[in-house]
């Protein structure tokens, strides 16, 4: 397929599907090319999760790069753009966090557009729960911050969350009856393997090659610059190179000679129901006490949600079954309806958790390459954003102002961006 | 479920245990340079393969240990108590 040309592609439109409805759906040209490996790249991305392929397309879009390629050790959608619970939200606070996400949910609304895919993007609300005035005080300010900088954000009292949601269990003598939410009414959900398979078909028109399964086994460097990589489809040279690889930067560091990261391997599972009749409109995220429980409706109709870290180190792609517990007992205190739907599948994925809960979009020590790690549980969500300003850091060599404080240096400065509050334990930034 | 042999209760559930760290980390002298207490801090190998844990058996004896686990496959080759004299002791008495 290596000889397929990128003016074969057609364009996605109501037309195309007509068309193709009447012939059998037998004429879909391919999505985006297999290209072999070139020996040389002015920019080579090592990930090819959703960071990278955007990070590629808007190398080319923005940025008017050329021969750029995109090296992904298994195929697209198969790690951790895959592994998520595709939530898309900006209720982030803290100084660094805020404007970044805001960017990233407004690009979001227009993504299905820019890249001519439809990724499904749902703004049918995020709802987190409220326990007691003192969570109610700090939605205040969070949801309050948030307005103030030009995002959307509100507290609902407990009627108007129980006509929007009234199947959650409002018992009085629950465990931790339920006050009202907060809500960002803009954010929501979107198909997280569209968005892979939409920015590969939107990067590989604008004539990146995206080469799958292909390994980076080592990188070798000259003095102070990264002169080749090593793949298991052979050696490649690069101009520049941005590692976007989370879960297994420590790795790709390590090879690069730079020692050690701010960073911990951790797995996070996430679950999916068989699939049932219309049940919830928004994303309901439920964190009190030790729980941890975030669940929307998939538009098959499954259930998709997920909780708290396995709380050990690993690099396995597989969860652990006390976690299963633990997530079933929170799903069944909020939605008490589920008790008796069966789960379809659970996995996991591998993350880089960092030591604020915050990631890393940010130059390294060497002079041609770059970093883009540490995405913790908000990767998914991030995407568009991380791309958009990666990009403008390798072809500017600078980082954007958004983003000058997603460097490797914070920690030394005393300027981390946690979040929660929970200090340098990567395990608790959940 | 990883199972782990406690030196003191015996074999047990992970559920039974908080997971503590990287036990590989030696926090340095107090006096020591703002550099080496940010690289203890905040810096870790983040070993793909064996290494060295901390987990506190929090439902049982309530005991710190040393564990040797692997973090690919989960296998624990070697439990310890943290407490170096306690160890000594209990490998003595084996």
């Amino acid at each position: 397929m290596s000889s397929f040309e990128c003016t074969d592609m057609t364009r996605y439109s109501a037309w195309s599907v007509f068309k193709n409805g009447l012939t059998g759906q037998r004429n879909w040209g391919r999505a985006w090319r297999d290209p072999e490996p070139k020996p040389q790249y002015d920019i080579v991305i090592v990930g090819g999760g959703l960071h990278g392929l955007a990070t590629a397309y808007y190398l080319a879009k923005n940025h008017g790069q050329k021969r750029i390629a995109v090296l992904e050790k298994g195929w697209l959608g198969g790690g951790n753009a895959g592994r998520n619970t595709t939530i898309v939200r900006s209720n982030y606070f803290m100084p660094g966090n805020r404007a970044f996400y805001e960017h990233s949910l407004t690009l979001w609304e227009e993504l299905s557009h820019e890249l001519n895919y439809n990724v499904m993007f749902s703004q049918r609300a995020h709802i987190s729960l409220l326990h007691s005035p003192a969570a109610r005080d700090a939605a205040a300010r969070r949801y309050n911050t948030m307005r103030l900088s030009g995002s959307d954000g509100e507290l609902w009292d407990l009627p108007t969350l129980k006509a929007a949601v009234p199947h959650l269990n409002y018992a009085e003598d629950a465990r931790f009856p339920i006050i009202g939410a907060a809500v960002q009414r803009r954010a929501g959900t979107a198909r997280h393997d569209a968005v892979a398979w939409g920015y590969a078909r939107a990067a590989d028109q604008l004539g990146v090659d995206i080469i799958q399964n292909c390994e980076v086994t080592g990188v070798q460097r000259d003095g102070d610059n990264v002169s080749r990589l090593q793949t298991s489809r052979g050696d490649i040279a690069a101009g520049k190179v941005g590692f976007a690889v989370a879960g297994h930067t420590s790795r790709l560091w390590q090879m690069a000679g730079l020692g050690n990261l701010p960073i911990e391997s951790h797995k996070l599972q996430a679950f999916v129901s068989e699939p049932l009749k219309p049940l919830l409109d928004q994303v309901v995220v439920f964190g009190v006490g030790g729980a941890h429980f975030y669940i929307s409706q998939s538009d098959k109709g499954g259930m998709v949600f997920g909780g708290d870290l396995d709380w050990y180190k690993s690099y396995a792609q597989r969860g652990n079954l006390p976690i299963v517990q633990d997530v079933a007992e929170a799903a069944t205190s909020i939605l008490p309806c589920l008790g008796r739907v069966r789960l379809l599948r659970h996995w996991s994925g591998v993350m880089d958790m960092s030591m604020d809960g915050s990631a890393f979009i940010c130059k390294t020590p060497l002079s041609n390459l770059y970093l883009n790690a540490g995405w913790n549980y908000g990767g998914f969500k991030a995407s568009p954003a991380s791309g958009w300003y990666f990009a403008d850091l390798i072809a500017n060599d600078r980082p954007d102002p958004v983003i000058a404080h997603f460097d490797l240096k914070r920690f030394e400065r005393g300027v981390v961006i946690d979040e929660r509050g929970a200090g340098p334990d990567p395990k608790l930034h959940g | 479920m990883i199972r782990i042999h406690c030196p003191f209760c015996g074999e047990r559930d992970h559920s039974e245990f908080a997971y503590g760290g990287d036990g590989s980390v030696v926090y340095p002298a107090l006096d020591a340079s703002a550099e080496a207490w940010h690289d203890a801090v905040f810096l870790r190998e983040n070993i793909r393969g064996l290494q060295v844990e901390t987990w506190q058996h929090v439902n049982g004896c309530r005991q710190w240990l040393r564990v040797e686990r692997s973090t690919v496959t989960h296998e624990i080759t070697s439990v310890q108590a943290c407490h170096p004299g306690v160890a000594t002791v209990l490998e003595s008495e084996q």
